[in-house]
């Protein structure tokens, strides 16, 4: 698109930041007061939409799914999912990584693209985090709910026990018990500082008591003393820096749960960098699923604008590519290795009894999205891009099945082959974390800051200081100080 | 500790970042020292024109991180070599480039909790209480729109009379007094 066709249309030249040309990060005439007004509105209103409760009312349904799914699986045991030898990593593990990937996106946003002072993030920061937090919920059930006997769970961390037993610390599944719970952790830790400031904001804001005493003690007593603030800011830089090699580490940890083993399919060197592209390509087309309807319902047009639609469409692009490459080479390694078992396992992936489901993955990952996230209108598209989320998801979703199920059910020896057919009991366990994720996120957006108002005044215009600071300008009270 | 009583300090109130920098910059140059500025947002310069220009965070996170290392290396070695080894293969015992994924992430917990644990406790947070929210416009302002500076009491320079008057060259939207 040229300028001189965006001359013509009064509506994208509203939208367009004449400065950079390109759209703005936050809609024109926008003050300190009406961005905390438009935000702590939404939570601090006596009326909640009854959209809401509707919404709430369908996540709780499913949510409890997953209470009776789980209540089963502990009465019963594991043996009510589809999990056999040799498929013993059926959905949980699936789902387990799904989740992981999800999550990686709030991260990304969060401390990344901080240190990257790409400050179109503001606006998005605060709810891709939840999302995160929410995310490892769900995602860190599974691994627990799959050890079989989950009340031993604690198990696997080191303590001295009366069995003098210890854990096995050269085990990637040990790596795993300290890069999820240390990722657990430091996401809370980094989304809750990332609030107290707002918390003061909303406490100060309210008129009711509850709020004011439930807001005054989680602000701390924030009262925004400038070297506070240069403290905050510090330790904000720090845990961004802290939580982007996290990020990579955690996914990378998860990949070699897989490429260690010796199994054609997992043992591959190119898994880390793999699996961390395509947790940021399934994260970000969760954060647009999440942000779409957000900024629709609760008419946040004006904060979350065609600028992040368009830059998280860029994202997934890249990210998009970086996992077509990691596709294309596994194709190439199971031919280029000249393993016999690498390349019957590429031709049982694709063209055996279960080859739809990588199709299924090529389709939603590679062929639906990779072509038309190059267009700006369509990137730009609200309708197109919720639709692209969709698919994302559900490709990324099949990618973690076909990596744990057809590498399992097919490996050396033709009779310990097998196959696997998740039960109704793995469904609702499944489903049940998304209506468990819709419910806890629903619930943040109604009790928290969902946008976080601090580092959105800084991008306003009144936050400009201007260059001319100094004593030279203020002679004339210097003069009268001295009378 | 008993109550204290008497006054807090003198609270100036601004509408723009920008006349809350020059009223700062000028009080510091002026021999204030006991003083401090509030802000809705990170006013990186305020901070710099009260003198206010390094802080602890960096070094606790550094302490912070190199603990965790130390300590969650040192489990893993003790565990594996002596508390109990296990013979796998034939490995060996101290195989440390298995121990650098959990000791790596102990790093980062131990760093970034330090980092947020410290940062409250070097701003002496929580603190439920301050002199400060006594003032009538500071709740309405300095979390949302508005940019404040207040000369402390415990300034030697601090005469309420002539801090008012010193403060109101400034040509402030208001100057209150704060009482404890």
């Amino acid at each position: 698109m040229t300028p001189s066709e965006l001359k013509h249309d009064p509506d994208l030249e509203r939208r367009i930041d004449p400065a950079t040309g390109e759209y703005r990060v936050i809609a024109p005439g926008q003050t300190f007061k009406s961005v905390t007004e438009k935000i702590v509105r939404i939570v601090l209103t006596p009326t909640t939409p009854l959209g809401w409760f509707a919404l709430f009312g369908v996540g709780g349904a499913v949510a409890t799914g997953l209470l009776v799914a789980v209540t089963w699986l502990f009465l019963m045991g594991v043996g009510i999912w589809g999990i056999t030898q040799p498929v013993a990593w059926g959905f949980a593990i699936i789902n387990f990584v799904w989740w992981i990937g999800i999550g990686h996106a709030g991260t990304l946003i969060s401390a990344i693209l901080l240190l990257f002072k790409q400050s179109w993030r503001n606006s998005i920061n605060r709810f891709a985090e939840a999302m995160t937090i929410f995310a490892v919920v769900c995602a860190g059930m599974f691994p627990l709910i799959h050890v079989g006997r989950p009340w031993l769970a604690y198990w696997m961390l080191p303590y001295p026990n009366t069995m003098t037993v210890w854990p096995q610390f050269r085990s990637p599944l040990l790596w795993d018990v300290f890069a999820v719970s240390t990722y657990a952790t430091i996401s809370v830790v980094f989304w809750y500082i990332g609030m107290v400031p707002d918390f003061g904001t909303m406490r100060d804001r309210s008129e009711n008591k509850v709020a004011q005493y439930f807001y005054g003690l989680v602000s701390l007593g924030w009262r925004g003393s400038v070297r506070h603030w240069a403290r905050y800011e510090t330790a904000s830089l720090l845990l961004a820096g802290l939580a982007t090699p996290l990020v990579l580490s955690v996914h990378t940890v998860i990949s070699f749960d897989f490429a260690v083993a010796v199994l054609p399919g997992w043992h591959t060197t190119i898994f880390p960098p793999y699996f961390v592209a395509g947790a940021i390509y399934s994260g970000f087309a969760m954060v647009l699923t999440l942000a779409i309807p957000l900024r629709k319902f609760y008419h946040l047009e004006g904060l979350v604008t065609e600028r992040h639609i368009d830059n998280m469409g860029k994202v997934m692009l890249a990210t998009g590519f970086i996992v077509a490459y990691g596709y294309g080479m596994e194709v190439f390694m199971a031919w280029y290795s000249a393993s016999h078992w690498e390349a019957f396992m590429m031709w049982n992936r694709m063209f055996g009894p279960m080859g739809w489901a990588y199709w299924v993955l090529v389709t939603c990952n590679l062929a639906i999205p990779l072509t038309t996230l190059w267009s700006r209108k369509l990137r730009t598209s609200i309708p197109f891009m919720f639709f692209i989320s969709i698919v994302v998801n559900t490709g990324m979703w099949f990618e973690r099945f076909v990596i744990v199920v057809t590498s399992l059910y097919r490996d050396f020896l033709p009779s310990a082959w097998g196959t696997y057919r998740a039960t109704k009991w793995d469904y609702m366990t499944y489903v049940g974390t998304l209506g468990l994720f819709t419910a806890l996120f629903l619930l943040f957006v109604r009790f928290l800051p969902m946008i976080p108002m601090s580092e959105i005044r800084t991008m306003l215009p009144g936050a400009k200081i201007g260059p001319k600071i100094g004593p030279k300008i203020t002679p004339k009270p210097a003069a009268k100080a001295g009378d | 500790m008993p109550a204290r009583e008497g006054t807090y300090g003198l609270l100036a109130e601004f509408d723009t970042p920008g006349d809350l920098i020059r009223a700062a910059q000028q009080a510091r140059k002026d021999g204030w020292r006991r003083m401090d500025c509030y802000t809705p947002y990170p006013v990186e310069e305020a901070a710099e024109a009260i003198g206010f220009h390094r802080n602890k965070v960096p070094l606790l996170t550094l302490v912070g991180g190199l603990i965790g290392l130390s300590a969650m290396f040192a489990l893993e070695v003790w565990v594996s070599v002596l508390a109990y080894p296990l013979n796998i293969g034939g490995r060996p015992l101290y195989s440390w480039p298995a121990f650098i994924v959990p000791a790596y992430e102990w790093t980062i917990l131990w760093a970034g909790l330090s980092a947020a644990f410290g940062m409250l406790a070097l701003n002496g947070l929580p603190a439920l209480y301050h002199p400060l929210f006594n003032a009538p416009n500071f709740r309405d302002g300095a979390t949302t729109d508005k940019f404040f500076l207040c000369l402390e009491a415990l300034d030697p320079k601090f005469d309420l009379v002539e801090a008012k008057k010193y403060l109101e060259t400034f040509q402030p939207l208001s100057v209150v007094e704060v009482a404890y």
